[in-house]
């Protein structure tokens, strides 16, 4: 029986060691946030779409991840699963880890992941009128995703936030875990 | 070139696809979509292959199927496609797509086979780029590894060539 008639998971799981060129995606990705930006009539519309095609790959990414990289194994508390989703998960996005993962000194359920440079917008240059879209809106549609898939439902946005004594702004997923999360949370031994 | 993980493109991809089925819930019209969205990145993607593919003029339609297949998708998507299958004029032929990184981890939903073309994203591309050499072409997927067939097939069709009298028409 040939590969093709099997069913895909009963298929080997490919290596992934593949690469196809950063402008393929950068190209795709332009097509994707033109096609989201149709018919939307504010920037947080826009965030919401994008976000719901990033979930989406989210989602098999910590499959695909658990399965690989992990030997099946996948976190159940919530700073285990946080942490693989800022080093694991990151470096396959990012090919490095997150630069860091800080807790809310506010809100004890908000956690924020601080990086900069993601490449998804490496060429995107925003027009005054949506200056205040950060497309990794789509990366924080895979964080939501892959945390939404492990069992930790959240509200997960991306921001901008400029640094003192740097050019370029940080990007900012902020991470706003459901109540019932924190609830679970806090009856498990810690 | 900068290159980049392809599992990443493959889902992402893949995601575009479903949300488009979400929204417009009509297979045609998905198909319709993904050839439109291709063509307007092959408008700009053939700058990108000119500038950095350091190829040589094309002297036939040969020539540029052959260099489409074996340098354009090396340098876009890292694999090749064999052209074969050419009709005695030359205006016609079948590009083989040995391993597309596009149909990674992908299973049609039911009701899709044969209807659905996942990919026409490339025929899309294909259109675009070639658009923009003078070259109107048409390129549809005839067999798809989607579809359960053993290879995926596209084929590509010589309409017309565009006169390259100059002066060039600017607003052609």
């Amino acid at each position: 029986m040939s590969l093709a008639r099997l069913n895909i998971v009963d298929r080997p799981l490919p290596k992934g060691k593949s690469e196809v060129s950063l402008s393929a995606f950068a190209f795709l990705f332009s097509e994707l946030v033109q096609y989201c930006l149709a018919n939307v009539k504010s920037t947080g519309e826009l965030e919401s779409r994008l976000e719901s095609v990033g979930v989406g790959v989210g989602l098999r990414l910590l499959e695909l991840l658990c399965q690989r990289e992990r030997a099946s194994k996948r976190d159940i508390r919530l700073l285990d699963a946080l942490k693989f989703v800022s080093t694991t998960l990151w470096k396959y996005l990012f090919g490095h880890q997150a630069r860091d993962l800080e807790h809310s000194t506010t809100a004890p359920d908000e956690y924020m992941i601080n990086d900069y440079d993601l490449f998804v917008n490496k060429y995107i240059s925003l027009p005054k009128d949506y200056a205040s879209l950060n497309c990794a809106a789509f990366v924080a549609g895979i964080v939501r995703g892959a945390l939404d898939g492990a069992g930790f439902p959240s509200r997960v946005t991306a921001h901008f936030v400029p640094v003192q004594g740097q050019a370029k702004p940080k990007t900012v997923i902020l991470v706003k875990f459901d109540a019932s999360v924190m609830k679970r949370e806090e009856r498990l031994p810690s | 070139m900068e290159t980049m993980n392809a599992e990443i493109f493959t889902l992402t991809y893949g995601s575009m696809v479903r949300q488009l089925l979400v929204d417009t819930e009509d297979v045609e019209e998905v198909n319709k979509q993904l050839d439109k969205m291709g063509y307007n990145i092959g408008v700009r993607l053939i700058d990108e292959f000119l500038a950095k593919s350091k190829i040589n003029k094309c002297v036939d339609f040969r020539d540029s199927a052959e260099k489409l297949a074996k340098v354009g998708f090396k340098m876009f998507l890292n694999t090749t496609a064999s052209v074969t299958s050419w009709n005695a004029e030359g205006t016609e032929c079948s590009l083989i797509l040995e391993d597309n990184p596009m149909t990674d981890f992908v299973e049609l939903p039911e009701g899709c086979s044969r209807k659905l073309r996942y990919c026409n994203l490339l025929c899309g591309v294909i259109r675009g780029a070639l658009r923009m050499v003078n070259l109107n072409v048409s390129c549809n997927f005839v067999q798809d590894v989607l579809w359960d067939d053993p290879v995926s097939e596209l084929r590509l069709k010589l309409i017309s060539t565009g006169a390259e009298n100059y002066p060039f028409k600017d607003d052609d």
